[in-house]
């Protein structure tokens, strides 16, 4: 398991990950001091409300944020041997697309309208491998086509991304950005726009495409399910800070934080009565504009302050242990309610 | 692609049809409505009564509306004869009439304007056309500083200022007071090209100030509006160099708004640009259209009025033509 691990660098590193964007109306702080890792091949769920932080993490490994000039990002991202955030923009350009990808929430505005699938799944390709000839470069986006099982490629590349049913979409877009075989693959919810049946057939892809290629993959998604199925490690994410963190299995069974119960609690689930209602997270997400003082979640903790703890102060940054809570009640307090209140409901 | 086509070309057909009927009623139904004769137009309030009925039996004002309106179509179409017994006045196709004021044929009258106009509007879109959509690329590029706010607040102003303020003060500073340009005399281009680039060189630009403001104001927003798209993102996260996220994925789409409203613009000035050829005496539409409608003279305004119609329905038609090209949404759609 990668969390934690002190010796050899993992994959990926993030290390105190701090995004916040200057704007008119005041300091958006995005992200704060975020830290976290991934080994190649294996799957790390973030998960969180909309403005959580999940996505603008995303776009900070990959740099996207550098075109915004009110972007400021602090801290260290390492993939392998190179630190993001010091980098130049042209040494993040040439890893962006290439060992690092990422699949977007909504394939048809992702997607250019005014030009072939196939020809931006050829231009992915080549700009990373500048001495292919367009020929060789246009049976590499086929072959790729196949593999992410889209049926005739050689026919469908030269359709347009609105000819596409949304799978396909999705499919397509997969393609592209599998196809210089990334080491990386961060997917921004990659099934939020898709019908239900075809969510299963995208997740059930990008496994598949994992084992095949070995990529470390970073699923965002606030669809608990999703993480469940995919993968190794989870991340919850509340006002911009890393708030619980661990093994899947572990995070899941015996979650530690009362925002994590909150959303296992908004899960809908099968094997319970359709006519029970669902447990909501009472109140809205905090602005990131203007955080709650201490730890962000208090104001819509039912726990809070029930032992005197005082909710307003800074709760000390998650870095280290396998199964780590960022908290102010006491784990022995916490793992009472978690049994006696929580557990019942769920 | 080719019943989109055929689609398209009927629209202008009916579009056209529809533009003759409100014309002609306006123009020849009007003024018999407001008690004004066409007859005594032509031929002078004191004429003797023999004669305007000749005029009336001549011009078949005496014809049921319908019938009239017949006429004048299949003049538009095939020509028609003016027939008085033994007086036939043969009006070829597209026959749009006699001026009321010198008796002449209105087409022929126009036809010599049209290159004035033509060379007028052409010159003025290209100038535009650069002017604008360039500083609304850089603008957008770099919103928010010095450069940007510069060249809104000049859009702004050429926005706002008519070009009877811009045309005769750039006149006055540049062919009065430094005296680089000369006095406003228009040559045709085959007589004299170099003559005929010099003397539009002010009236093209004072033209294109107007058009470009709103250009780069435009391109600016489109491309503002592109560049937040997701696929603009996308482009980025292939790890494509930044000027070709621009220069191909953003400006490919940002800039085909432009094509419809360029079309669109460039075929209403091709009607004649009243203000602009009147500054500068020259005589294209623009200017017959305003001594038409000094004089009175209504199957000149009406002549010029349809002509105008037909180059904006041209215009209309190559827009919807060419966004089927650039468009491939629209294309399949």
């Amino acid at each position: 398991m990668s969390i934690g691990t002190t010796n050899a660098r993992p994959f990926l590193d993030i290390k105190d990950l701090t995004v916040r964007f200057e704007t008119d109306d005041g300091i958006v702080q995005a992200v704060t001091e975020s830290s976290f890792s991934l080994e190649k091949g294996k799957t790390l769920g973030i998960v969180g409300e909309s403005g959580s932080g999940k996505s603008v993490t995303s776009l900070a490994v990959l740099g996207l944020h550098r075109t915004r000039s009110n972007a400021k990002v602090s801290g260290e991202i390492w993939l392998d041997d190179d630190e993001l955030v010091t980098a130049t923009d042209e040494q993040v350009r040439k890893l962006r697309g290439g060992k690092m990808a990422m699949i977007f929430q909504d394939p048809l505005s992702a997607m250019h309208p005014y030009f072939t699938v196939g020809a931006q799944i050829v231009e992915a390709y080549r700009v990373h491998h500048p001495g292919v000839n367009k020929k060789v470069a246009r049976e590499r986006a086929i072959d790729m086509l196949d593999r992410v099982g889209i049926p005739q490629p050689s026919r469908r590349f030269s359709d347009y991304a609105h000819q596409f049913s949304g799978g396909m979409r999705q499919r397509a877009m997969i393609a592209m950005a599998l196809i210089n075989d990334p080491a990386l693959l961060i997917a921004d919810e990659p099934t939020t726009a898709l019908d239900v049946t075809v969510q299963a057939q995208i997740l059930d892809l990008i496994r598949d495409l994992q084992e095949e290629f070995g990529s470390g993959v970073i699923m965002i998604t606030h669809d608990l399910g999703v993480v469940a199925e995919l993968a190794d490690d989870v991340l919850v994410m509340y006002g911009g800070k890393v708030i619980e963190k661990g093994p899947a299995l572990d995070v899941f069974q015996n979650p530690q934080h009362p925002y994590t119960w909150g959303l296992l609690g908004s899960m809908p689930r099968l094997d319970r009565d359709v006519r029970e209602r669902l447990t909501p997270v009472k109140g809205t997400p905090p602005s990131l504009i203007n955080l709650p003082s201490g730890c962000a979640f208090h104001p819509r903790c039912p726990f809070a302050g029930r032992n005197g703890e005082r909710s307003y102060t800074e709760v000390p940054l998650l870095r280290g242990g396998t199964h780590s809570v960022a908290c102010h009640l006491p784990p022995e307090e916490r793992t009472k309610i978690f049994q006696q209140e929580i557990l019942p409901i769920l | 692609m080719l019943t989109y086509i055929i689609r398209r070309l009927i629209n202008a057909v009916i579009t056209l049809l529809v533009v003759t009927a409100v014309t002609f009623a306006v123009f020849f139904m009007v003024p018999k409505l407001t008690g004004s004769d066409p007859a005594l137009l032509y031929i002078g309030k004191t004429s003797d009564p023999a004669a305007i009925q000749g005029i009336r039996v001549k011009m078949g004002l005496n014809d049921p509306i319908p019938v009239q309106y017949g006429k004048f179509l299949k003049g538009l179409v095939v020509g028609r004869d003016y027939d008085n017994g033994p007086d036939v006045t043969h009006c070829p196709a597209p026959c749009l009439g006699y001026s009321f004021k010198t008796e002449q044929a209105v087409t022929p009258l126009l036809l010599n304007d049209l290159p004035v106009t033509f060379s007028l509007a052409l010159g003025a879109a290209i100038l535009w056309l650069i002017m604008g959509v360039l500083t609304g690329v850089i603008s957008a590029l770099r919103r928010g500083t010095i450069l940007d706010r510069a060249v809104m607040t000049g859009a702004l102003a050429g926005v706002s200022l008519p070009v009877y303020f811009t045309g005769l003060l750039s006149s006055a500073v540049f062919v009065y007071w430094l005296g680089w340009l000369p006095e406003g005399n228009y040559v045709p281009i085959n007589q004299n090209p170099g003559e005929w680039f010099v003397q539009l060189l002010l009236p093209w630009i004072t033209l294109a100030f107007l058009f470009a403001a709103t250009y780069a104001r435009l391109t600016r927003a489109n491309m503002l509006e592109t560049l937040g798209e997701d696929y603009v993102r996308t482009a980025r996260a292939k790890g494509l160099p930044e000027r070709v996220v621009i220069g191909k994925h953003a400006l490919r789409s940002g800039l085909t708004p432009i094509v419809t409203i360029f079309g669109l613009d460039l075929g209403a000035l091709l009607g004649g640009a009243i203000l602009t050829e009147n500054v500068f005496n020259l005589r294209g539409l623009g200017w017959q259209a305003l001594s038409a409608i000094k004089g009175n003279d209504l199957p000149v305004i009406l002549g010029v009025t349809l002509i105008a119609a037909f180059f904006i329905v041209f215009a209309n038609l190559v827009v919807d033509l060419v966004y089927g090209l650039i468009d491939p949404r629209v294309r399949l759609g």
